[in-house]
């Protein structure tokens, strides 16, 4: 479905959510109670490295804009060393997903820098603020 | 044994839909083994539904590769849906429908529909028995770090059979 800017601007943020909520309940094979703002999409709903993809496809159906490759969800951060060192986010690291990804809330990863934890801030919010920005930059 | 569960493309169209046959056959070695007779219980020859997935997942995997010209290394990374409601039996035609609903450089996804056909009722509308819904990635760019090897060996030879004789061009 393909929304016109004036339909865009007048989504409002339940109304995003119930899109993503959609989305993730069709990728993931969850139920839709699951889908709460705070949770986790590897986490607490089970998504693998594949079901990213998906999940960028069926926003981009959904809300009818283009995601670029890395822009919802970054890759090869956790493989450069500049990045990642002893299993540790470096500040360059964390600096480097705040530019990538204005849409996630970093508290979290502040206090604890382990590279396990990135895959926390892979939040339901986090996708709806990312639709609302993209929505916002469309209108 | 080719790895092969259509046997010939009918129909497409670039970049939207893609239709292949197979025919159920009582030759094929598996279908007596799926499932062979067991104690009282006399021997069912029905078609695998994880080779109905596979037999959508190649028809829709030549759709997507043929709407970037067999250059992308198109791997199957998802069955997103599968729903079977019958056990095809030899004697059947397995008419499987692909249609393209998302493409780009990342990979692609697919809906697909399965029908039988009767050829004891050739004028009877297909019987639809399966709803598939697949995603594909293109390797190249969802592997970063991963050495594959540089020649196309997704669309290999048995492909390339399959494409010539459904009349299909294969000058990739």
């Amino acid at each position: 479905m393909t929304f016109t800017r004036g339909f865009a601007r007048a989504m409002t943020t339940d109304d995003i959510f119930e899109k993503v909520q959609t989305v993730l309940v069709d990728a993931l094979a969850v139920d839709e109670d699951e889908v709460t703002p705070n949770a986790t999409l590897t986490g607490d709903l089970g998504a693998e490295s594949i079901d990213f993809l998906d999940i960028v496809f069926k926003l981009e159906q959904e809300f009818g804009f283009k995601i670029q490759q890395g822009e919802l969800f970054p890759d090869n951060v956790s493989q450069n060393p500049d990045f990642v060192q002893n299993g540790q986010i470096t500040d360059k690291g964390l600096e480097e997903l705040r530019t990538k990804m204005p849409h996630a809330d970093f508290t979290g990863l502040e206090q604890d820098r382990s590279i396990t934890k990135v895959a926390d801030i892979f939040t339901v919010d986090a996708v709806c603020r990312f639709c609302k920005a993209k929505l916002q930059s469309a209108a | 044994m080719r790895w092969l569960w259509i046997d010939r493309v009918v129909e497409l169209v670039p970049r939207e839909k893609l239709v292949a046959v197979k025919g159920i056959s009582l030759a094929e070695e598996h279908l007596h083994d799926h499932f062979a007779a067991e104690g009282d219980l006399a021997p069912l020859p029905v078609m695998p539904a994880s080779l109905i997935v596979e037999g959508m997942a190649q028809s829709a995997g030549i759709l997507v590769g043929h709407a970037g010209d067999f250059q992308e290394k198109v791997l199957l990374a998802k069955v997103s849906r599968a729903e079977i409601t019958a056990d095809p039996v030899p004697g059947y035609t397995l008419r499987h429908t692909a249609t393209l609903t998302h493409y780009d450089a990342a990979g692609a996804s697919c809906k697909g529909v399965v029908e039988l056909i009767d050829p004891a009722a050739p004028e009877a509308d297909p019987t639809p028995i399966a709803e598939i819904d697949l995603m594909f990635a293109h390797a190249d760019n969802n592997m970063s770090g991963i050495e594959l090897p540089e020649g196309n060996f997704v669309f290999s030879e048995s492909f390339r059979t399959l494409l010539r004789s459904s009349g299909i061009a294969t000058d990739f």
